[in-house]
């Protein structure tokens, strides 16, 4: 019983101390500017969507949305789509140096950003992607695609064999294999692979600042970043802002769990 | 429909040699079991068939046709495999088709296919479920279906029962008879199960460590093995298989075994030179008689050691001299452990092998 008490205290620590600065913000966000200079800090805003109206129209919010949104759902179909076939080969074909390939790739994704920003700059410049919301796609996709590949093939080798084997002899291609059976039931890793690549690129701030010197290109985390004057800090815009981008994730997370969840692929064997 | 032919087929994975020059002939319309004990190579052999698994050498010819060059998909087979591999995204109805889709047929005649072969299945209500609501049965037969749907020239089952509990498996069994009889269709069935395997086999394929031991029916697999590894293989209790060596006494061949002796009838063809080979008498539990008949045989004393009692009958280990014999007492008869019977071993019964062959015996055998 007592370990129960103190299991529950933990987790209430561990949820209330991660979850403090969301709900600090939710709750700045919904202030007045008066309510935010208040001293000492009101608890219960009045509700107010000024900050809201504020940050979206005259800092152009909806800007950096549209074009996060671009980068991030590129770079996760692109992660995706490169690295779907290349998990599937790698967990199921004959290849020589398998093991090699996955630790290279391992090592890539443990890269210091710091360490690539040099040579990412100069392929950019070479081949005009600086300055260009594409170009943000390169360092993202070479970035997310290591765990995206582990996450996809280590499921993809959990599927059993005779379900391919089923499909061959079915009349499936290696393919329409791919295609038909084995994508539909790797559904939760894709997903799972799917929504980590899309909140990394979403959540990017180094290389966005790097490659993108116009600001109505910038993606969120840096143009919330600019909302900042020279001398001003426009704490309830800022608030508002960082809420408006993080419900998104907050939406896609809690779609997706249902995924994972439903295991898609009992009832495949036995059992 | 059509016929298999498998020609010297050698398998090899690195230094391991799995199959070892298997040439097999199978007709068509003809239900042909691969049986052995696991490891025997029996469904690398359903494989290569298949196309699953390329042969290290040999040919595979389907309906006359080279099928080497061929992928598992224009071989035109189809497969149930152990663990039934249902597409699990997929409805009853939707795994029925797929093949059927893949080879680009008509809505209607795969319509067609599906109400024929549910039908034939007693599938009929569950074609709008997925195979995780099915039970184990349902899902062999939806397994099944698959395959039948495809009308390939050639069924491939790869111990598509050793999932099911017994009763489910014996009722299966039946089924699985019953379709072969009114499709008529050329299949190959691995198992490593001899009651599938005699139940259900027009031949029997015996196999052990990569080689063919024997290619019979299942009737002739038990009366006239060809090896000691069939004789011991078929058959439950397993057939007493005796080492010993052959001695000549006045005109008649003896068999010796430790102390016992026992005379033997007059034998068909010649024997090896050297009587120092390996020399095998086998004779099946079932057939040691504890009552004398007139039929012609030998008898020997000997001792219960140990009572199994069945239900329907018995089966007495016994010790004879410093032997030991396994005997199945008939229906009705009792036996205590201690008591001394008197056995009779029937001329006819009895199996001789020499260098792992067997050596007939003069005398015509009535049951072969």
């Amino acid at each position: 019983m007592t370990r129960r008490i103190l299991l529950g205290v933990g987790i209430l620590l561990t949820v209330g101390l991660s979850l403090f600065p969301f709900l600090w913000f939710v709750v700045t966000s919904l202030k007045t500017q008066k309510e935010v200079e208040a001293i000492p800090p009101t608890w219960w805003p009045s509700g107010s969507l000024d900050f809201y109206q504020s940050a979206l129209v005259d800092h152009h919010l909806t800007d950096y949305i549209l074009n996060s949104v671009l980068v991030a759902g590129s770079t996760t179909l692109l992660a995706l789509g490169i690295g779907i076939p290349a998990a599937y080969a790698l967990a199921r074909l004959r290849l020589p140096g398998k093991v090699w390939i996955l630790g290279a790739l391992l090592s890539i994704s443990m890269f210091p950003q710091l360490a690539i920003a040099g040579p990412v700059w100069q392929i950019l410049e070479r081949i005009g992607g600086l300055n260009t919301r594409w170009g943000l796609l390169l360092p993202y996709v070479t970035l997310t695609l290591p765990l995206a590949i582990w996450i996809l093939a280590s499921f993809f080798k959990e599927l059993p064999a005779e379900l391919e084997e089923a499909a061959r002899v079915d009349g499936c291609g290696p393919w329409q294999t791919m295609i038909r059976v084995m994508v539909p039931l790797a559904a939760p890793a894709i997903f799972t692979a799917a929504i980590l690549t899309f909140i990394y690129a979403w959540n990017e701030f180094f290389f966005a600042l790097l490659i993108l010197t116009q600001p109505e290109r910038q993606t969120l985390p840096v143009g919330i970043a600019l909302f900042q004057g020279e001398f001003t800090m426009p704490w309830g815009e800022l608030a508002a802002a960082s809420v408006i981008a993080t419900l998104p994730l907050v939406i896609l997370v809690v779609l997706f769990q249902r995924w994972i969840v439903s295991g898609l692929s009992a009832g495949a064997v036995k059992g | 429909m059509a016929d298999l032919e498998l020609l010297s087929i050698s398998k090899t994975f690195g230094h391991v040699t799995v199959l070892k020059d298997i040439t097999l002939r199978v007709c068509d319309g003809e239900f042909t079991i691969l049986l052995g004990p696991s490891g025997c190579g029996k469904s690398t052999l359903l494989r290569i068939i298949a196309g699953l698994e390329p042969q290290t050498q040999g040919a595979v010819r389907i309906g006359g046709d080279h099928v080497d060059h061929l992928s598992p998909r224009d071989r035109d087979i189809a497969m149930v495999f152990q663990h039934y591999a249902l597409y699990p995204h997929f409805t009853v109805r939707e795994n029925l088709a797929f093949g059927l889709k893949m080879r680009k047929e008509r809505p209607h005649i795969i319509d067609g296919r599906i109400r024929e072969a549910a039908q034939l299945l007693g599938i009929e209500d569950l074609l709008d479920r997925r195979p995780k609501d099915l039970s184990g049965g349902q899902r062999q037969r939806v397994a099944m279906g698959r395959a039948i749907v495809r009308q390939p020239k050639l069924f491939l089952f790869d111990e598509p029962l050793s999932n099911l509990d017994a009763r489910l498996r014996a009722s299966m069994r039946v089924e699985l008879k019953k379709l072969h009889q009114r499709l008529r269709a050329t299949m190959i069935y691995v198992t490593h199960d001899q009651v599938e395997a005699m139940t259900l086999g027009d031949t029997i394929v015996v196999m052990d460590r990569g080689r063919v031991r024997q290619v019979d029916s299942p009737s002739r697999i038990y009366s006239r093995p060809a090896d000691p590894f069939v004789a011991g293989f078929i058959g439950s209790p397993g057939m007493n298989l005796l080492e010993g060596s052959l001695e000549r006494q006045a005109n008649a061949w003896c068999f010796r075994s430790g102390s016992l002796s026992l005379p033997l009838p007059p034998l068909s063809g010649t024997l090896p030179d050297s009587l120092a080979s390996r020399t095998i008498l086998g004779i099946r539990p079932e057939d040691i008689l504890l009552r004398a008949t007139d039929s012609r045989g030998t008898s020997v004393k000997a001792h219960v050691d140990v009572v199994e009692d069945l239900g329907a009958d018995q089966v007495l280990h016994l010790n004879v001299g410093d032997r030991h014999l396994v005997v199945r007492a008939p229906q009705g008869e009792r036996h205590g452990q201690g008591a001394t019977l008197t056995l009779h071993l029937p001329y006819k019964s009895l199996h001789l092998f020499i260098d792992d062959r067997r050596l007939n015996w003069a005398e015509p055998d009535e049951r072969a």
